[in-house]
């Protein structure tokens, strides 16, 4: 091995510097639902953006008319934030990418989080169907934020509620992503319903 | 007459089944940007969370630097931070880091601090939970 192991760690620098803990909270949606401006309008710093690089392997035609043995090189992107809260806590909010086909991905996203919030576009509704299964199938505490876009509410909550046929115990709430105050009560809203999860 | 050859799908299907055999399946998957992890596909510490912080240690010697390991130091020395924020700050993919993040903790030149595997995750405590929902409330 190039590299031994060494299980004796040096001290830190700095030892006497608290670290902080860090929770995470999943932000989810279809694609272009908002997710990346839900957390920027209450990140301290600018929404980042980091990869996950992963190779497609399939099996195809090609041109020739034989069967082909394709790997192809793809980049999934994900948006995140962070917010400090007080007590050296540092609360990391991820946006899952859009795509349903990188679902696998979310598995990572989700261990540990603390729950999840379901942007919705009542004008493209399916888009947050994989959403919905993904966290249900999961047992991952969710909320459904209606992302109003304009302001405008264009369909009542309990509709909302009756075409994505989730549970009761399931908040389904409107929201503006671009709002500061709204996106603050959504994750409040999920956190809740986290705790009450727990204490029940 | 000459013998028929070898249906060519075939044998592309053999050799495909071949990469997916249990010794291979790393090699098949290497993709350019893990010529920096020598190949490798998943950190030593495959528990590494994405959030995980990392502090670098004062006074390491890397004997084994390369660019990716030196712009992590550099950026972990900065003060602490997470493994997306270094994989984002650096542009480097996610699988890159944890990889490079696992060898640089091996090596004794950053701490990771990931909460032990054996410890359950914050957000499991309620504690840490209406702590949270405190934090988020004063804002």
């Amino acid at each position: 091995m190039a590299f031994p192991r060494s299980d004796v760690a040096a001290p830190p620098a700095g030892a006497e510097q608290v670290t902080p803990v860090t929770v995470k909270i999943v932000v989810a949606g279809g694609f272009s639902v908002g997710k990346t401006t839900f957390i920027g309008s209450i990140s301290d710093i600018e929404p980042l953006s980091t990869e996950a690089a992963m190779t497609e392997h399939s099996l195809g035609v090609d041109d020739a008319g034989g069967v082909s043995d394709r790997k192809t090189s793809t980049t999934v992107a994900m948006d995140f934030g962070r917010i400090e809260l007080p007590g050296d806590l540092w609360l990391y909010l991820f946006g899952t990418p859009g795509q349903d086909r990188f679902h696998f991905m979310w598995d990572d996203l989700v261990t540990g989080a603390i729950g999840a919030v379901v942007l919705v576009d009542t004008e493209r509704l399916e888009a947050c169907f994989d959403a919905v299964d993904y966290f249900e199938a999961r047992q991952i505490p969710f909320v459904l934020a209606v992302n109003c876009f304009d302001g405008v509410a264009k369909h009542g909550l309990d509709d909302v509620r009756a075409a994505l046929g989730v549970r009761p115990e399931v908040p389904v709430f409107y929201t503006d992503a671009r709002n500061r105050q709204a996106t603050k009560q959504a994750l409040i809203t999920v956190v809740t319903l986290a705790m009450t999860r727990m204490q029940g | 007459m000459t013998e028929p050859s070898i249906p060519e799908p075939q044998e592309r299907r053999a050799h495909a089944h071949d990469l997916y055999e249990d010794e291979s399946v790393e090699e098949a998957r290497v993709v350019r940007p893990y010529a920096l992890t020598r190949g490798r596909t998943r950190p030593g510490r495959s528990d590494l969370p994405l959030e995980a912080l990392v502090r670098r240690v004062t006074g390491g010697d890397d004997s084994a630097s390369t660019t990716e390991r030196r712009r992590i130091l550099e950026l972990a020395g900065n003060g602490i931070l997470s493994v997306a924020e270094l994989s984002a700050h650096l542009s480097l993919p996610l699988g890159v880091v944890r990889v490079l993040v696992g060898d640089l903790a091996d090596d004794g030149l950053l701490v990771v601090h990931s909460g032990s595997s054996t410890s359950a995750p914050p957000a499991t405590n309620l504690k840490v939970l209406e702590s949270v929902l405190n934090g988020i409330s004063s804002l």
